[in-house]
């Protein structure tokens, strides 16, 4: 009997990522934007890829739009190479770049119904430009629209041909909060609508709030991957203050119970990490009068994906 | 963006992926391309006054002496070559260039349009502005009293490969130099070859050293081409070494773009 188990048990087919990185490096010249990065994104969920500046987000989200090829490792997109099978995953994916894309005398209609034109089943235009607040555009050309504008247009056109999958490239990058909220909207829309969503980020608080799934990079490489839950709980609560910095945190260890850490980093910034209660609380308020010393902002609780970064790397994760 | 729309009322966004028939995909991409031309000032200035007032300008005034007969007869065939030149060479990679410049080449290289059937697009919409090109100026240089002899399907494959050369240049220095350069270098060398590049002036009122260069031009070899063509009258024949030329020059600016174009 045992075997009929293991064979129903092997005929559910679990749910393949949507996309599969494997030993990934991408190299410009002597560069190594991408070092060996393994990464899978399940369908159906957003994904945020989350880490600073020049981590190899882009080199990352590039190869996968068939851009880019990898000097080494393997990436599949809805089971397809993006190197080999570019004419099967074109119509299925749509793409956001972080730079341009929209020709600069176009007006926002006009660039959907071209777009539009190269799929078998487009959205309709006027119902998406509505959707998005663009309707009022009228006859304004790319060039002479606001940042959110532009950048509402770019996801637009990513959207229109109905893709399975979507990469969008920083598409909050230097919006307003509404503008913000706007794309925020249509990305959990998405989501509920079935489209699987990978986005780059470098704000924690749009990886925090939007994804499902959180990967972290740094240059190069996969710092951590999970759920935003995941990331920030599943480590003891800390207590955080600011301060002069050089305190001696060792006198400050001893003053507390056993089995509690105290770092500093970056300077001034101080962690108590233990078992955070009314007593430590105390404890710490207390060494500080002792030392004369006044701790400000302080708060405890869990951490956030920052600290996460924080902690993983040692740096600050900084746009 | 006040208050939040009810998003179900406005039709779902769930997956359905699927391209549309590879012809729609490049129809539609060179009727776009040619509603970007038509719609741009400087471009139509290239393409269309520029030829039009050298035909008005040169068949009235003998500013240049070009010959015995009717001054028309000897302007119009470098007027024609000098649209192809306009179209095919300096307007594309002007276009070409800030397309690349705006990452409009790289966003449609990832839709199911891709790279192919945007050189297809483009290929295409060059040919249907330089018919709309040829029309106006050869009812034009008709009402300027043009009377052409020769073989026309022996200057259709002039124009053909003419087409096929400055096409290949102009991509070829688009996918190069950044959108400036290719700006400033595409009018350069389309004033050049506009003086002394053979096309509106014959090669026989060039120094000899100087015309059997030109000769070997893309430019000299369209322009004395559909010279030797409508004003000379000559045949297919007579006009092999010039098509020689230009398909040299496609094929060898085609093969070299292919290797250096960058996207992006």
């Amino acid at each position: 009997m045992s075997w009929h188990v293991l064979l129903d048990f092997r005929l559910v087919p679990s749910p393949e990522p949507a996309v599969l990185i494997e030993a990934l490096v991408v190299r410009y010249g002597s560069k190594v934007a991408v070092d060996g990065l393994s990464l899978a994104l399940p369908s159906g969920a957003v994904s945020a890829v989350l880490g600073p500046n020049g981590a190899g987000k882009t080199s990352t989200v590039e190869c996968c739009e068939g851009y880019r090829k990898a000097a080494a490792g393997r990436v599949r997109v809805l089971g397809l190479d993006p190197g080999t099978d570019g004419a099967a995953l074109r119509p299925q994916v749509g793409v956001m770049l972080q730079e341009g894309g929209v020709a600069p005398a176009s007006t926002a209609a006009g660039a959907l119904r071209a777009m539009a034109s190269f799929y078998r089943d487009p959205l309709p235009v006027a119902p998406l430009l509505e959707r998005l607040g663009l309707s009022g555009l009228g006859r304004t050309p790319f060039r002479r629209m606001s940042g959110g504008e532009k950048q509402r247009v770019k996801l637009a056109v990513a959207v229109i041909g109905r893709p399975a999958l979507v990469f969008l490239d920083e598409p909050t990058a230097g919006l307003d909060p509404q503008a913000r909220h706007a794309v925020w909207d249509l990305v959990r829309q998405l989501r509920e609508d079935g489209v699987t969503v990978v986005l780059t980020t470098h704000l924690m608080d749009e990886a925090e709030r939007l994804a499902d799934v959180v990967a972290i990079v740094d240059e190069g490489r996969l710092v951590v991957s999970g759920s935003p839950q995941q990331l920030t709980s599943d480590s003891a609560q800390s207590l955080r203050f600011q301060a002069p910095p050089r305190l001696d945190t060792e006198s400050l260890a001893t003053a507390l119970p056993t089995g509690t850490r105290v770092v500093e980093g970056p300077a001034g910034s101080y962690r108590v990490d233990g078992d955070i209660g009314p007593a430590l609380l105390a404890a710490v308020t207390a060494w500080c009068a002792a030392h004369d010393v006044m701790a400000t902002s302080l708060s405890s609780g869990s951490r956030s994906l920052e600290d996460v970064f924080l902690e993983l790397t040692g740096r600050e994760l900084r746009p | 963006m006040t208050d939040r729309p009810d998003n179900r009322a406005r039709g779902s966004l769930a997956p359905r992926p699927g391209a549309a028939p590879v012809w729609t995909r490049v129809t539609t991409q060179t009727l776009t391309e040619v509603r970007s031309t038509l719609r741009n000032g400087e471009q139509l200035l290239l393409t269309l006054v520029i030829p039009l007032v050298l035909l008005g300008g040169l068949s009235q005034t003998r500013v240049v002496s070009l010959g015995s007969g009717p001054a028309i007869d000897e302007v119009a065939p470098g007027i024609l070559a000098l649209a192809i030149m306009s179209t095919a060479f300096t307007s594309q990679a002007i276009a070409t260039g800030f397309e690349r410049r705006y990452g409009v080449l790289k966003l449609l290289g990832a839709t199911p349009l891709s790279r192919g059937g945007l050189v297809t697009a483009k290929s295409l919409a060059v040919v249907v502005v330089e018919f709309g090109q040829l029309v106006i100026l050869v009812v034009a240089a008709y009402l300027l009293g043009w009377s052409p002899n020769g073989s026309w399907p022996a200057a259709v494959l002039l124009l053909l490969f003419g087409t096929l050369a400055f096409s290949a240049l102009g991509l070829l220095l688009a996918g190069v130099l950044r959108a400036e350069a290719t700006l400033a270098a595409a009018n350069a060398i389309y004033l050049l070859l506009l003086l002394g590049g053979g096309v509106v002036v014959p090669l026989d009122k060039l120094p000899s050293p100087v015309a059997d260069v030109v000769r070997l031009l893309p430019s000299g070899a369209l322009g004395e081409g559909l010279r030797d063509v409508l004003l000379h009258g000559k045949g297919l024949s007579a006009v092999v070494g010039p098509l020689l030329v230009l398909l040299a020059w496609g094929v060898g600016a085609t093969a070299l773009a292919a290797r250096t174009f960058r996207w992006e």
